[in-house]
């Protein structure tokens, strides 16, 4: 991404962002998530305005009438209280806290991570590890590095953990986000309304590589998914304990693949030896043994150690 | 058996942990120019450690140093320390946070000047540095200047307690300054997390400098709100009731009451960090039974409160200047007390929204939301009650007044984006990203920083017997103000286009024209910073034509302006009987200022000069330098020094000293004949040559 342009003129060029750039905020919405979000935003600004302007409004102005020095105008070094004043400056913020508060309530109940979107969500398992995302898909056979394909319409119910330290995973256009820690798992759900490529990352410190923790996130039509999921089948590599070990070596999704030989991180798609990796990685953690995190019967599902109350 | 003698002497200390090591090992170009900035900042904290030794030496400063400053007791003299402390680490933090932003926009693409190490590094000390040794040491020197005069008091309650508190942050901000030449300095930021900041990711001494500076420097904050708690309960004068007490003295009793109560969760919270890392123990593994979410509780827990033990002296501060530099009574002055101790109280109802993200259920997170809100009540009180103070006063534009009304505009911008971040489902989106580091910068800078500079410029001439340059002044405050404004700004688009805070480089071109904004205003505010560094310097060398000895240069309201700039070591020849509110302008106004103080004059006892705290403080960085390295011998040593110097403290006889009334009535005769013999001046010519100190009530002066 290098280039010869000197930063100013660079930096004037770049202030219309080229169209085909991967859509970063909330703002401009792709889900039904991000869209409430963002309507939530914007009235708690313009709510919050009717404190704010009279302060932008009327400093200047007394300031200026009762500079010292201007004849003319009136001085009342003792007066210090007026109940009207008071009433007014205690209730006008209670109201528009109760307002705020009420609006708050509805809305964190309703953009509740852990609450489904709808019925019959494609679910995705997310694992984060020094500096990449592994997405299990456990009822597609595949998982994935760096690289979340989600289809249109259609809810999508994540489970994150980490096998590392904490993480916080981010996709902005589509929804918040939700911290990943190790041992415990958390959920998150999310929906695209249209399809596109979307930022996702890692929103918490975890060390040199953190600021190369991106992915993208593809939502694509149903077709377009099925087709996707075929061709990811086709072509995935096998599960290893090389697979697990490269995941746990610090790196990033580009030094994964140089790790394990393969052309580039799009070729980092793998055959899931078993449907409960994930719960087997929540138990086991970073100590465990790769052959025994792909290995052995089916762990039954509650059976993760600190399994967080929904 | 030499490789045992080695580390038996310098535990994991090795040639590796030089600055330079970097360059020695560097990979690319961007490792070779970090380690340069890594070998240039050490070689300057070395030079300039060396050439203040040097220059102390050579101008034969210690003797003066230790019975003057180093073992005195004065509280002025502690405040005035902990002031300079602050500008010292100011300095140091403020240019780490321009390296930053400069390697934001060099690194665009990856690359650019700092290695990822190297910049963790500086953003763990940046934050370190700037809430626990420069804004907690500003406002304890503002408090410990301050708050005794306000209150008609001659010092307070435990004075070489005080010069210890004082000791322990010194020696948290030196290991700090040590980190900087024996590296590496921790990567987890100010609020190290775990299990990032345990042994399994991050056994070096990075992690163990944090928690031993943090912690050295809490324990002298607790000590620092146990004392000014009980000095403002016990040692106020007669008359002074508790709804009599300035703005300023109230902010600082509920910063003394939240120091209390919220310093000792940190203490926990790093105590506990430390037998993981040291001890095998597995408190915030999330292994073996862990839970790093308990230390996110306990840390924030401390954390929260923090935020109002910062901004709440500013809060006073404001009230005086307003008040003061309005030449009116403050307005509101129940609704501000009220205020005060809602958002103190109210402080410790919000911890959870630091981790909103952690996975809780809705109703807690909204439950805690609301509560983060009902906070924006009082303080929103609090910016009209500051408007209607100037609202039918005469208001001077004076600097302090600059940084006043600069924060009542920025500081709505920042409560603003503090509401959004009270409602979960926003917080969800913008947590963790540029936009609530704007967030903070946001309330800390215009909230904390403006009010503190502003107290710096309104008692700089109380402490030192002369004002400060306003020329110089005006341009550090537009500087911050402008400056703030270009730094900070851009950083709230950045974090709602999804750019997280922390990140050493990135590829997204959308981000980079608003990082080289931000990188403009970082070199303003630089400049601000060093527009006040050449005030002091102007105001020095033009002392004699800026010296307001007869001590009241702002026609003041409260006691402290009652006294000759400097005050006498013992503030009050005589303990004044106060009958109201703003205590000394009513004296003026009643031409009771310069009368004779009925029933004469009296011996004072004062306590006498004390070496603990100066003692502690070498004692303390040493067993906290030994334990980051493994120094074992050092550890136990310092340890057990300390130990013993509390315990032989107990068996000090001679603690006190006692001024004759003779002295004290010369003293107070030749302040009364220089007061006058120099005219009381109006308003108008409050920035001349003509102020000495001495005002016209504002009520008495009649405007043209």
């Amino acid at each position: 991404m290098r280039t010869s342009l000197p930063p100013v003129l660079l930096a004037l060029s770049l202030l219309v962002p080229p169209a085909h750039a991967t859509q970063l905020s909330f703002l401009k919405p792709a889900g039904p998530v991000a869209a409430a979000q963002s309507g939530h935003f914007w009235f708690v600004i313009i709510a919050m305005l009717v404190v704010v302007v009279p302060v932008f409004i009327l400093t200047p102005i007394i300031l200026w009438r009762y500079r010292y020095g201007r004849r003319n105008a009136s001085y009342r070094p003792e007066w210090s209280f007026s109940w009207g004043w008071e009433i007014l400056l205690w209730g006008g913020p209670i109201v528009l806290i109760l307002i705020l508060g009420t609006v708050l309530w509805a809305e964190t109940g309703q953009l509740d991570p852990y609450k489904p979107l709808g019925p019959h969500p494609l679910r995705v398992d997310v694992v984060g590890y020094d500096w990449k995302w592994l997405f299990i898909y456990p009822d597609l056979g595949i998982a994935t590095v760096d690289k979340l394909e989600i289809p249109v319409g259609r809810p999508v119910a994540l489970r994150l953990t980490s096998d590392t330290v904490m993480q916080s995973f981010l996709i902005p256009a589509l929804a918040g986000q939700i911290y990943a820690m190790q041992g415990m798992r958390t959920k998150l759900n999310l929906e695209a309304s249209q399809a596109g490529a979307f930022l996702g990352e890692n929103t918490q410190y975890n060390g040199t590589g953190f600021h190369a923790q991106k992915f993208t996130t593809t939502a694509a039509s149903a077709d377009d998914f099925r087709k996707w999921v075929g061709s990811a089948r086709a072509g995935a590599h096998a599960l290893s304990p090389a697979v697990i070990h490269a995941l746990e070596t610090k790196g990033t999704d580009k030094d994964m693949a140089r790790g394990l030989h393969l052309g580039g991180p799009s070729d980092l798609v793998f055959r899931l030896p078993v449907a409960d990796l994930f719960t087997r990685i929540l138990r086991d953690g970073p100590a465990a043994p790769a052959h025994a995190l792909l290995a052995g019967s089916p762990i039954a599902a509650p059976a993760a150690p600190k399994q967080k109350a929904d | 058996m030499w490789h045992a003698l080695r580390l038996f002497l310098f535990g994991r200390l090795g040639l590796d942990n030089m600055p330079f090591d970097e360059i020695l090992k560097a990979h690319d170009t961007t490792d070779l120019i970090s380690g340069c900035i890594g070998t240039f900042a050490a070689a300057l904290a070395v030079g300039g450690a060396l050439v203040t030794l040097w220059l102390m030496t050579r101008y034969r400063l210690w003797g003066k140093f230790w019975s003057n400053w180093a073992t005195s007791v004065d509280h002025k003299k502690i405040g005035i320390m902990y002031i300079a402390l602050a500008w010292i680490m100011m300095l140091r933090a403020l240019i780490e946070a321009a390296i930053m932003r400069g390697q934001q926009v060099a690194g665009y693409g990856g690359g650019g000047m700092l290695s990822g190490d190297h910049f963790g590094q500086l953003f763990s000390t940046h934050g370190t540095i700037m809430i626990f040794f420069m804004a907690m040491p500003f406002l304890t020197g503002l408090i410990n200047f301050v708050v005794p005069m306000q209150i008609g008091a001659r010092d307070v309650s435990f004075p070489t307690l005080n010069s210890v508190s004082l000791g322990l942050t010194v020696a948290g901000a030196l290991l700090i300054m040590v980190s900087l030449v024996l590296q590496p300095f921790s990567t987890g930021g100010w609020s190290g997390y775990p299990p990032f900041t345990e042994a399994r990711y991050n056994p070096g001494p990075g992690p163990d400098y944090w928690i031993w500076a943090v912690t050295l420097s809490s324990l002298g904050s607790t000590f620092t709100g146990m004392n000014f708690a009980v000095t403002i309960y016990k040692e106020r004068a007669p008359g002074m009731k508790l709804m009599r007490m300035p703005l300023f003295t109230w902010t600082a009793l509920c910063t003394a009451i939240l120091m209390i109560f919220a310093m000792p969760p940190l203490t926990v919270a790093t105590a506990l960090l430390a037998l993981d890392r040291y001890a095998g123990f597995h408190f915030f593994t999330n292994t073996a039974g862990g839970d790093m979410m308990n230390y996110a509780n306990l840390f924030w827990l401390f954390g929260h409160p923090e935020v109002y033990i910062l901004i709440l002296p500013s809060f006073g501060v404001y009230s005086e200047v307003f008040s003061t530099f309005s030449g009116k009574t403050l307005y509101g002055y129940s609704s501000l007390v009220i205020a005060t101790m809602c958002i103190a109280v109210l402080s410790f109802t919000v911890w959870v929204h630091h981790f909103f993200t952690m996975g809780q259920g809705a109703d807690l997170n909204a439950a805690f939301g609301i509560a983060t809100m009902l906070i924006g009540v009082p303080t929103g009180v609090k910016i009209y009650d500051w408007m209607l103070t100037m609202f039918r006063g005469r208001v001077r534009m004076t600097v302090p007044i600059v940084y006043g009304v600069g924060f009542l505009f920025l500081f709505c911008v920042g409560g603003m984006s503090g509401i959004l971040l009270a409602n979960p489902s926003i917080d969800y989106q913008v947590h963790n990203t540029l936009f609530l580091v704007a967030h903070f910068h946001n309330m800390l800078i215009p909230g904390l920083l403006f009010g503190l500079i502003a107290g710096y410029t309104m008692w700089f001439p109380k402490a030192f017997g002369f004002r400060l340059d306003d020329r110089w002044g005006y341009r550090a405050a537009w500087g911050w103000i402008i400056g703030f404004m270009m730094a900070f700004f851009p950083l709230y688009v950045l974090g709602l286009m999804g750019m997280p805070r922390r990140t050493v480089s990135f590829l997204e071109p959308a981000y980079l024209p608003w990082t080289i904004i931000a990188l403009l205003g970082a070199f303003v505010v630089l400049f601000a910073l060093f527009s006040l560094f050449m005030q002091l310097w102007v105001s020095i060398k033009n002392r004699e034509a800026l010296a307001v000895p007869v001590g009241d240069p702002w026609d003041g309201r409260s006691l402290e302006w009652s006294m000759s700039a400097p005050p006498p070591e013992y503030n009050f020849p005589v303990i004044p009987e106060v009958k109201g509110r703003d205590a000394f302008m009513t004296l003026k106004e009643a031409g009771d200022d310069l009368g004779e103080p009925e029933g004469g004059f009296k011996d004072i006892t004062m306590p006498a000069n004390s070496a603990l705290g100066p003692f502690l403080c070498v004692t303390g960085t040493a067993t906290a330098f030994g334990l980051v390295w493994y120094i074992w011998w050092l550890a136990l040593l310092g340890a057990a020094a300390s130990f013993l110097a509390v315990v032989l403290r107990g068996f000090a006889r001679n603690t006190e000293r006692t001024i004759p009334a003779a002295e004290v009535r010369r003293s107070w005769e030749r302040w009364r004949d220089r007061a006058m013999s120099a005219p009381r001046v109006p308003r108008a010519d409050e920035l001349t040559d003509a102020n000495r100190g001495h005002a016209v009530p504002a009520k008495q002066e009649i405007v043209a």
